[in-house]
């Protein structure tokens, strides 16, 4: 496949041609649109689509008018810091609580194991509007909708099937004579988990980590409905932003979201391959 | 035949400490579990309270219908001895809606149950909004007139309260020990009064002719006996006409019939509701013409999620075929393409597409560049199905290729080199051999875009206009704008169900740990 054998025939080397093509255009499909709003972005106009000035490379025809108003108007800087405030609570929240749960759940005798993992798991399942409807009904009851602690509390439940995943496939290549060399040494269980587990597994914790907090950070169904508009995060801003009056904002909002989803695609790569290292595995 | 067990010592082999090393052995076991378990406890115990419970209480309100009881208790017993539902029922029935709209205004819940019962007949809002303000102003204030003018005694609230002390007297008029003790209730609870420093309401005057009047009193007490002996001499006025008069529909034998088939605890009312069918007193029918919409709306959630997942299926198998077939080196810089749109924001991509397809958007201009669009002639691509399965395919993509991916990597080259080697062309060798073993991540791919597909509120809701909507957006829908909860939670149950199974579809297929993240 990766390349032509000299002796293919001409319709073998069309074929070998189209497909490339082919893929080409697909992977066009996939990236362009996340491409084309960048540049649209820096628009001197309020158009959304390519003015003849930008296309002639003309200096005029762009500026940062659009990043200048994100930064500048209230009514997207006050979602930016509630969306600040609120992802790395619920992040803190599910990799403390997944992580402790995830060795729990990695021990050779769990009872009920099969049910627990398809409890915990069961928030990345459930469509979210569904979630969000229940949250909804559920958090009205005990006073929790729309405040603060209700959007944590919420974001911080959609965000640990991620970390429980993440974390237990670290787990699983992970070598338990370590832990009882520890402790022959003397050890106690905390220490032997904080010096020679965690170091050991904290890339498979960081990753986690890195997608629960995306999950928070990029959520509008579960916060438009369990908050009020006292925590109305970015995503919710530019779903307003979308649904009623679409500004080109949104576009300069979008790109800087673009620029974060790089960086941390970026570090969980990175994570990855280091993890497979420590783990003995051949890096992909 | 030799025994060699009758030679070691009998009894149970021992451990260190003197134990059965089976106990012992059990023991540890147990610890371990425990440890284990007490371990995954917080976790358990948030998630089940953050959002099982949630969840628990969506299915729960999907039934729940207490509100009809509980508002009008005494209207719900009146209708059980209501059977011909051809013709209006009778004044008692009446009576009791008269006590009970007067305390459900006093509280201001009249107008719940009126909601609640206006999404099973329309209209039925209005007259419980209209009969809360009503009920104060009936004509059964000629009772009170006529009852003190007989004895100006019946005015004080120690009358009352001396006569209400006496359970034999509470056992001779039950109507109206009940509505005094509303009146209390209402006096106290409601409006935050003093009972004995306000004047007793009409009802209560209205209750004690109706008992006095259908059952007499044959006690010993000169006041009630008195008053028993006049009542007939009494000017009456009828509570079904003073229903009329506010609005004739309350004669209608269909409003009664709606609040008596809704008034158990539990309806299945609300399912029915969500595949088109009504509950009326016949039994289970199916929706007017007009008012069926549901179903046609779960068929489009499926259809265009089988289209997407189909589009999915279709441009992500070469492509997933691409990589598992490049060197590594190549492969993984390939693979950023497919991550980055992964870990873009779903609000991101979901701006992308509005942007380029709108009528004045980048993919229009340029269609008319190219010449293939005249330009007063731009395509419709956003706002209607078109644009939701354009934009749905492109989000749901990379949880077609990633799959399909991890599953390809594992297949050996070599069955098809052996393939080809015996004499299979290309393509023979790709459908028999290569194709057939790629047919799990096929399946895992597709149940996975699927079940995500199904569910998608945003995309729907900011590209699909009114043609382009999943059930997803009228859940919404009903929770934030129509307020009808019990529906929304019916829909929500029925998506919940089929996403269970498909769940549960793939967790057979692929196993849940299997799930493989970036």
């Amino acid at each position: 496949m990766s390349s032509l054998p000299p002796y293919a025939t001409t319709g073998q080397r069309i074929w070998f041609y189209g497909f490339r093509v082919i893929c080409g255009l697909i992977f066009f499909f996939l990236i362009a649109p996340i491409i084309t709003i960048i540049p649209l972005s820096f628009n001197a106009e309020n158009f959304f689509t390519f003015t003849p000035g930008m296309l002639a490379l003309d200096p005029e025809a762009y500026s940062l008018q659009h990043y200048r108003d994100f930064f500048t108007n209230p009514n997207w800087q006050q979602p930016l810091w509630n969306s600040i405030k609120i992802a790395p609570m619920a992040t803190f929240l599910s990799v403390s609580l997944g992580t402790l749960a995830a060795i729990g759940l990695s021990q050779s005798h769990v009872p009920f194991k099969g049910a627990i993992m398809a409890i915990l798991i069961s928030p990345m399942i459930v469509p979210l509007i569904i979630s969000a409807a229940g949250m909804y009904f559920f958090y009205s009851r005990i006073g929790l909708q729309g405040t603060y602690l209700g959007v944590v509390l919420a974001h911080a439940a959609l965000g640990i099937p991620f970390v429980i995943i993440t974390v237990t496939a670290t787990l699983v290549g992970f070598d338990r004579s370590l832990t009882r060399a520890a402790a022959n040494l003397g050890a106690d269980p905390v220490t032997t988990f904080f010096r020679v587990q965690m170091p050991l597994i904290l890339p498979g914790v960081i990753s986690g980590g890195l997608f629960a907090f995306i999950t928070s950070f990029d959520e509008v169904v579960v916060v438009l409905f369990v908050g009020s508009a006292g925590q109305k995060t970015l995503p919710w801003q530019m779903f307003t932003g979308l649904r009623e009056q679409i500004s080109p904002t949104i576009l300069a909002a979008a790109t800087i979201l673009v620029s974060i989803s790089v960086v941390l695609l970026a570090t969980v790569e990175i994570l990855r391959r280091r993890s497979e290292r420590l783990r003995g595995m051949s890096p992909q | 035949m030799t025994d060699n067990t009758a030679q070691t010592p009998s009894g149970p082999v021992l451990a260190a400490d003197g134990r059965p090393l089976k106990a012992s052995l059990n023991r540890a076991l147990r610890a371990q579990k425990i440890r284990a378990l007490l371990l995954i406890a917080p976790l358990l115990i948030f998630i089940l309270i953050t959002f099982i419970a949630p969840i628990a209480d969506m299915l729960f309100r999907s039934v729940e219908n207490q509100i009809v009881r509980d508002t009008l208790p005494r209207t719900v017993v009146a209708l059980d001895t209501w059977t011909n539902t051809d013709e209006a029922p009778g004044e008692d029935v009446y009576a009791a809606l008269y006590y009970d709209i007067f305390e459900a205004a006093e509280f201001r819940n009249h107008s719940r149950v009126g909601s609640r019962l206006n999404y099973e007949l329309t209209g039925v809002s209005s007259m419980f909004r209209r009969a809360g303000r009503g009920v104060g102003r009936f004509d059964t204030d000629i009772y009170t007139d006529q009852f003190t003018a007989l004895d100006p005694a019946w005015a004080e609230y120690e009358t009352w309260t001396g006569l209400m002390d006496d359970d034999a007297i509470r056992a001779a008029l039950p109507e109206t020990s009940d509505a005094f003790d509303t009146w209390i209730h209402i006096t106290i609870d409601a409006n935050d009064d003093v009972p004995a420093e306000e004047d007793i309401e009409d009802f209560v005057f209205t209750a004690l002719y109706r008992d006095l009047s259908n059952t007499g009193y044959s006690g010993s007490n000169a006041l009630l006996s008195t008053a028993a002996d006049a009542v007939a001499g009494f000017e009456s006025v009828s509570l079904r006409d003073q229903f009329a008069d506010m609005d004739e529909d309350w004669l209608d034998p269909t409003v009664m019939e709606t609040i008596k088939v809704y008034s158990p605890s539990y309806t299945p009312g609300y399912f029915l509701t969500a595949i088109d069918m009504q509950l009326t007193a016949d039994g289970v029918s199916a929706q007017p013409e007009d008012r069926r919409i549901y179903v046609t709306l779960f068929e489009r959630t499926l259809f265009m999620s089988m289209v997407i997942m189909g589009s999915c299926v279709l441009l992500g198998y070469p492509i997933a075929f691409l990589l598992a077939n490049l060197p590594t080196r190549v492969s993984n810089l390939l693979l950023i393409l497919v991550l980055l749109p992964f870990w873009t924001s779903l609000l991101v991509r979901t701006s992308a597409w509005k942007v380029l397809l709108q009528q004045q958007g980048v993919i229009n201009d340029v269609l008319v560049w190219i010449g293939l669009v005249a330009d007063d002639n731009r395509l419709q691509l956003i706002n209607n199905q078109t644009g939701t399965i354009i934009a749905m395919t492109h989000i749901l993509l990379p949880f077609m290729i990633l799959p399909l991916y991890s599953v390809m990597q594992t297949i050996p080259p070599t069955y098809v080199r052996a393939a080809k080697s015996l004499g299979a062309t290309n393509w023979t060798a790709f459908w028999r051999v290569y194709f057939p073993q790629s047919v799990p991540g096929i399946g895992a791919g597709c149940i996975l875009v699927f079940i995500l597909s199904i569910g998608y509120y945003i995309t729907p809701e900011l590209v699909g206009g009114r043609t382009g909507t999943f059930i997803s957006n009228r859940i919404a829908y009903h929770i934030s704008s129509s307020l009808n909860w019990g529906l929304a939670a019916a829909l929500g149950s029925i998506l919940l169900a089929v996403v269970l199974l498909l769940y549960w579809a793939y967790d057979k297929l692929v196993g849940i740990d299997n799930v493989k993240l970036g």
